[in-house]
């Protein structure tokens, strides 16, 4: 079976890239604080929300609603309407992380399917079997830690289906268990939708050509005039112990899987997702141009080899000009 | 209120901890929990050793409770997870979901651990129905968040489950695939040599501009501040909390407990001695506000 390519859209715009470019499914948010990313100008209107869900149908793909942050107790009912809003809309599933919110998507929406967002942090069979006994999960997306022998494992005994990142920026820790965004900034991806948000981003200039860059007071990073500067993405500045100032935790590169195709394809990964509603259309469909021709290659059956061109269109939308292969490559961790 | 002892996050020597835990049993501590949460490759502390220590905290008058490994990758680590939920006889913490899995497949209740983000009444309310006995409140949670889960809870503040807060250490911030202790020391994670056990408290991460800011300890990323919430005993009083959560440190941990202890007994609240509180207040968790500020 071949694998589903799912990729972001933060706009329609977005959306009909990714449609037009061969995504087999399509993930969007809501424009309120109901998903990861939740930026000024981006996501949908219950109306542009129907209108991509019957355009996706009318070319027989799917569209996937993301509601991946973790309401308040004052908040149950934002998101809750919102699930509501999802399904009235007919969206083929919805991408959830909390318990309270899958028990409620279990119980009034049965029929809509539910897959379990990466932001709900479930690495093992175990864990992944909790949420689909309690509530029916059919797809699971898992973080960013596991190595491509571990996901060979995982997807052999999961109970449910299994989804991977394959391609875009690279969260380091386990999602859904990261505060250094809030300690820093009082805001973050679990409660706010948000990483390293831009409004407490502060660039310096200094003569000479220096700059530095502050997130909320804390320094970043600083670089020199002929340096690539990096947006400061709190795990990827450079700070120092007893040595001198290095990237401590990570560089400012990017996943590309590209290479770990046929291997995904035989562990039984069912679907790769690309990461990037926050990108525009121009990145939505370059990559998934690549990564349509790279699945379409796969399932011809011939011998697949990478091409060349497609690592170049790759790595030149990826965050930072460098892609890595994270730690599905053992010797990342 | 009850104080309690959480589990060592760092990777010390045997000796150490056992000396450790032999002076804890002295200690006006009324739960302490056990167990490696960061890295299986710790192997200091076998099953015996743990269990030699639990025994002599229980004789000491304690609660002792289980806490599992924060991010579980392998078999190995689930197969260490079900001896100990079969066998151990201990209270669980559990730090993932993979652990609550366990403790409710076996019918056995479990304290619920920070990061497990129970964010809402509903989310409470639905772990405590599958065995929750006691949470202990996200790390980037505060005053604010748990007015309002008491407030919203069914059954009110009689059936609010047992509300265990980190009243005083560097802060647990994130969990990574990665060991940056490894990576400090330009070592794969696979050949560490625990190169850790050298950093009894982590590895402290300055910013260029040389002011502390975080905190390394294997996969876990911690602030180099320490919170503290001496100043606040009376707030968490009044808002139910029932545990309040000491980490140890390799040395001076004694103090901050006796601290705490008198602060309990005392009319007048504590002297601020951390560096940070914000979390508690609904702000960066980094920064620090007067106890005297409304929450």
């Amino acid at each position: 079976m071949s694998m589903e390519l799912v990729c972001p859209a933060g706009s329609p715009a977005a959306f009909a890239a990714a449609l037009e470019n061969g995504a087999d499914a399509i993930y969007v948010g809501l424009r309120n604080h109901t998903n990861a990313r939740a930026f000024p100008g981006l996501n949908f209107t219950p109306q542009t929300l129907q209108e991509a869900v019957r355009q996706a149908h009318a070319r027989g793909r799917k569209v996937f609603l993301a509601l991946n942050t973790y309401p308040m107790a004052e908040q149950m009912a934002l998101w809750k309407e919102s699930i509501d809003c999802g399904v009235a809309a007919g969206v083929d599933a919805l991408i959830l992380a909390e318990i309270a919110l899958l028990d409620y998507a279990a119980k009034v929406h049965s029929n809509t399917p539910r897959h379990l967002s990466v932001q709900g942090s479930a690495t093992t069979p175990q864990a992944l079997r909790f949420f689909q006994e309690q509530f029916g999960i059919t797809r699971a997306v898992i973080p960013r830690v596991l190595s491509l022998e571990q996901v060979e494992r995982l997807c052999a005994n999961s109970p449910v289906h299994i989804e991977v990142f394959a391609f875009g920026s690279l969260c380091i820790m386990v999602e859904g268990r990261c505060q250094l965004s809030s300690f820093v900034t009082g805001r973050s991806p679990n409660c706010h939708g948000v990483c390293s948000p831009a409004e407490q981003v502060h660039w310096e200039e200094h003569p000479g050509g220096e700059r530095q860059v502050r997130l909320g007071s804390v320094l970043i990073d600083r670089f020199g005039p002929e340096e690539f500067a990096s947006y400061p993405t709190l795990c990827k500045g450079r700070y120092q112990g007893d040595s001198q100032p290095y990237y401590a935790l990570e560089e400012p590169v990017s996943l590309n899987t590209l290479a770990l195709l046929p291997r995904l394809a035989q562990a039984g990964v069912v679907a790769l997702k690309v990461e990037g509603r926050q990108r525009g259309p121009a990145y939505v469909s370059q990559v998934t141009q690549v990564w349509r021709a790279a699945l379409d290659a796969l399932d011809s059956g011939a011998p697949f080899t990478l091409k060349p061109e497609w690592q170049s269109r790759l790595a030149h939308v990826a965050e930072g000009k460098q892609t890595t292969l994270g730690p599905y490559h053992r010797s990342w961790q | 209120m009850k104080m309690t002892l959480g589990p060592i996050p760092y990777f010390w020597k045997r000796e150490a901890v056992h000396e450790f835990y032999e002076a804890a049993a002295t200690w006006p501590v009324d739960v302490v929990y056990l167990g490696e949460i960061i890295c299986s490759k710790r192997r200091e502390m076998r099953t015996q050793d743990w269990q030699e220590v639990a025994r002599l905290l229980r004789d000491a008058g304690k609660e002792v409770v289980f806490s599992t490994l924060s991010l579980i990758e392998a078999e190995s680590e689930i197969l260490a997870l079900n001896r100990w939920v079969e066998q151990g006889g201990l209270l669980i913490e559990a730090n993932d979901w993979s652990a609550v899995h366990c403790a409710h497949a076996h019918g056995l209740p479990f304290v619920a651990g920070a990061s497990l983000n129970l964010y809402n009444h509903e989310a409470l309310d639905f772990l405590q129905q599958r065995g929750m006995c006691r949470f202990v409140l996200g790390v980037d949670q505060g005053a604010g968040q748990l007015q309002a889960l008491r407030n919203q809870f069914p059954g009110g503040a009689q059936r609010f489950p047992d509300t265990e807060v980190l009243v005083w250490g560097r802060l647990p911030l994130a969990y990574s695939a990665r060991c940056f202790t490894a990576r400090a020391q330009e070592r794969s994670k696979d050949d560490c040599d625990h190169c850790c056990i050298q950093y009894p408290e982590g590895i402290l991460l300055d910013t260029r501009e040389e002011l502390p800011f975080l905190c390394l300890n294997g996969i876990q990323v911690l602030s180099a501040q320490c919170c503290d919430l001496g100043p606040e005993l009376h707030q968490l009083q009044a808002l139910g909390v029932t545990h309040l959560r000491i980490t140890p440190q390799p040395s001076g941990t004694g103090a901050v407990i006796e601290r705490f202890r008198q602060g309990l007994n005392a009319a007048t609240p504590l002297e601020r001695q951390g560096d940070c509180n914000g979390f508690w207040y609904g702000n960066p968790g980094m920064s620090w506000v007067s106890s005297a500020t409304p929450i």
